[in-house]
């Protein structure tokens, strides 16, 4: 049983607010970090850079190289009336506006896509749908995709991103939500097992402008998530929200950064993830900076991870730099603990079978944070894969096996 | 008549030492419409002696029996001992953040009686509940326990024994840390259950105020792990007057 919190800071439910001037310097500061289009300028990582050190590089080392293709995963979008989609070459002048990427995979990706996929909100639209995009793994050779979500000034629009099947997928995800725009970008990994997948999410978020960001992690062989939010002008807003649930030898990665380049923005950052099996490991670091500018910045960032079994391993990491003594407030808090027996006993204790106690103390872990996702339809699947993960934990205990997906023997 | 027993009942706790034993050899018959009182100084082992009877993990019972109505409690489980009539208002009750008070209650009432309550009659009888037991509205929606201060985590126990309708009842320290007026709202909730469903109730309590809600019909002195003494509500005044030394001297002497 390891349970890692790899923050000094970050006790089991300890939260702590930074005031005035109280400058918290990680490993060196994100704002050095070296961003750039050029893969020269980002080698491929041996493992122990500190962006690099909870991954599995070995697994990932498909999505460093030169090569990667096209044909691995199949794209279908169904939009919304009032949303516009595009196919368009490399060459596109839209594209690689959100910002530069910051790691090799990112930067393999943005090298190797041959097409990006432009999802494009009008002035003024507010889209009456979700915007659905599926990308459906169908080959495991090494793939790069890219997809620009522009919310333009004003409109108002849900896009959500559906991976499924398996597949080895670098990808890049660019979000611009211009003045005045609410954009919610949700992307949902529930890869079959086997998948590989590295993700670059880029966001540039004008005036008072609204992203929501949500990311859901359930399956997959090894997921890495890199959200990066940026604000161009005063008065933006970024919530990132993120939920994740590891089986056994899973690797779930979230990496977020928040820079708060501008005055008078706000960020709130809220993920939560359940972890079961031997070998089930999650990595969670959320940086944010406070530039000397970003006066009257406004975050807080929590990570939550409930260890519902032995040999699960979670990595929890929040960094927090202030450059300006003006702010509004600024806190994180993180906290990795295990399933709690006397919640058990009080339930049971009620007359509720073990398993039905389990299940209410893992949905109620997760309750608040379903509530805030917000869109119904991403909701109520959200619940579905809690309840098909929480199964199989179910399982050890009932001595039933779970069901699966449709081809279960019933002998 | 249904009859909880408890016969020469041995119980150690795990610790990181190893097993400690506290409860020494407790015999105690409880009868459903009767009320057992029992009293005794801090660390004597009452809360385990509870905890014991629920099942918790922790408490490991080394000698003895516990039989309800003749079936071995010993041998079941947590929630089936709850189904088969046992409940436990405890001393520290425990917050389950994300769970509303609402849905915990229905599960639960839905697990004790193996069938889900008719709906309106089941909405109504808990708004009614809480009514008697001042107990807000609101808190139907809060999480168990979760932010509830000491008067409202014990008034949401009784909440639960008005409403699961326990054959027995182990009330520990349910008095403690409440003010005059919860003592006496709590104390009227403990008897509209005895008068409704002729529970049988073990009151662990340190003081004799709320005896005074709550007629005992027999008082136990609890001291060191087992039963020192025992009598009639009579026993209680004494032991407000003159404390547990006679007890606690005698322990030592005997030892
Ligand atoms: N988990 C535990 N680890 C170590 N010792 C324990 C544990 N649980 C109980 N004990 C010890 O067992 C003894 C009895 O405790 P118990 O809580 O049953 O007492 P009590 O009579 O309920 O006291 P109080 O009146 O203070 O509530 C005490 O000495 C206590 O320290
Ligand atoms: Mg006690």
């Amino acid at each position: 049983m390891a349970i890692t919190t790899d923050h000094t800071r970050a006790v089991a439910d300890g939260a702590h607010s930074h005031a005035f001037g109280q400058g918290v310097v990680p490993q060196g500061s994100r704002a050095e970090r070296v961003t750039s289009f050029d893969l020269a300028d980002i080698p491929v990582p041996s493992g122990r850079e500190e962006e690099w050190r909870f991954s599995p590089v070995a697994k990932l080392q498909p999505l460093f190289g030169e090569e990667q293709g096209a044909g691995g995963v199949l794209t279908t979008v169904v939009e919304a009336p009032e949303v516009k989609v595009e196919i368009v070459g490399r060459d596109d002048e839209r594209l690689g506006t959100a910002g530069k990427p910051g790691d090799r995979t990112a930067v393999a990706a943005w090298n190797a896509f041959a097409e990006a996929t432009v999802v494009t909100i009008p002035a003024e639209a507010v889209a009456s749908d979700v915007t659905s995009i599926r990308i459906e793994g169908v080959t495991k050779d090494a793939t790069a995709g890219h997809l620009l979500v522009h919310a333009e000034r004003h409109s108002e629009a849900v896009v959500v991103i559906d991976h499924r099947g398996d597949a080895t997928y670098n990808q890049t995800v660019e979000v611009v939500v211009d003045e005045g725009a609410h954009l919610t970008l949700v992307s949902v990994q529930d890869w079959a097992d086997g998948a590989v997948h590295a993700s670059s999410h880029r966001s540039r978020v004008g005036r008072d402008a609204k992203l929501k960001h949500v990311v859901v992690t359930f399956g997959g062989d090894v997921v890495r998530i890199t959200p990066d939010a940026t604000f161009t002008a005063e008065g933006g807003e970024v919530e990132m929200v993120g939920l994740y649930f590891a089986d056994t030898d899973q690797h779930q990665e979230h990496r977020l950064f928040v820079d708060h380049a501008v005055p008078n923005c706000k960020s709130r950052v809220t993920y939560k993830g359940a972890l079961q099996g031997t070998g089930a490991h999650v990595v969670w670091v959320g940086d944010v900076l406070i530039q000397a500018e970003a006066e009257g910045t406004d975050t807080y960032e929590l990570n939550r991870n409930l260890v519902l079994t032995d040999g699960a391993r979670a990595d929890s990491v929040p960094n927090l730099e202030i450059e300006t003594g003006e702010i509004a407030g600024a806190g994180h808090a993180s906290a990795t603990g295990r399933f709690d027996d006397e919640q058990l006993f009080y339930l049971m204790a009620r007359g509720i079978p073990e398993v039905d106690a389990r299940r209410l103390v893992v949905r109620g872990f997760f309750a608040e944070l379903i509530e805030e996702i917000g869109v119904p339809s991403v909701k109520e699947r959200l619940i579905e894969s809690i309840e098909a993960e929480l199964e199989k934990s179910m399982s050890v205990i009932t001595g039933v096996a779970p069901a699966q997906g449709g081809e279960a023997d019933p002998a | 008549m249904p009859t909880l027993e408890i016969r020469d009942l041995h119980v150690s706790v795990e610790t990181k030492e190893g097993a400690k034993p506290i409860l020494r050899g407790v015999d105690l018959t409880i009868n459903s419409g009767e009320t057992h009182a029992i009293m005794g100084p801090n660390g004597s082992g009452k809360s385990t002696l509870a905890s014991a009877l629920a099942g918790h993990p922790k408490y490991q019972v080394t000698a003895g029996t516990v039989t309800l109505d003749g079936e071995d409690v010993l041998a079941m489980t947590v929630d089936e001992r709850a189904r088969a009539g046992l409940f436990l208002a405890m001393q520290y009750p425990v917050e389950v953040p994300g769970v509303s008070v609402a849905n915990f209650l229905r599960t639960a009432k839905t697990a004790i009686d193996g069938e889900a309550p008719a709906l309106r009659h089941w909405g109504k009888e808990v708004k009614g509940a809480m009514e008697n037991l001042r107990i807000d509205s609101t808190f139907a929606e809060r999480s168990v326990n979760e932010g509830f201060s000491g008067g409202e985590k014990k008034r949401h126990e009784i909440l639960q024994m008005e409403l699961f309708k326990p054959r027995f009842a182990i009330l520990d320290e349910t008095d403690s840390g409440l003010d005059v007026d919860a003592l006496r709202v709590v104390s009227e909730g403990v008897n509209r259950a005895k008068d409704n469903t002729d529970v049988g109730v073990l009151l662990i309590t340190h003081y004799t105020r709320i005896l005074r809600y709550i007629k005992p019909d027999f008082v136990h002195v609890f001291v060191d792990g087992r039963i020192a003494e025992e009598g009639g509500p009579e026993l209680a005044e004494r032991l407000e007057n003159e404390g547990y030394d006679r007890f606690t001297n005698g322990a030592t002497a005997s030892a």
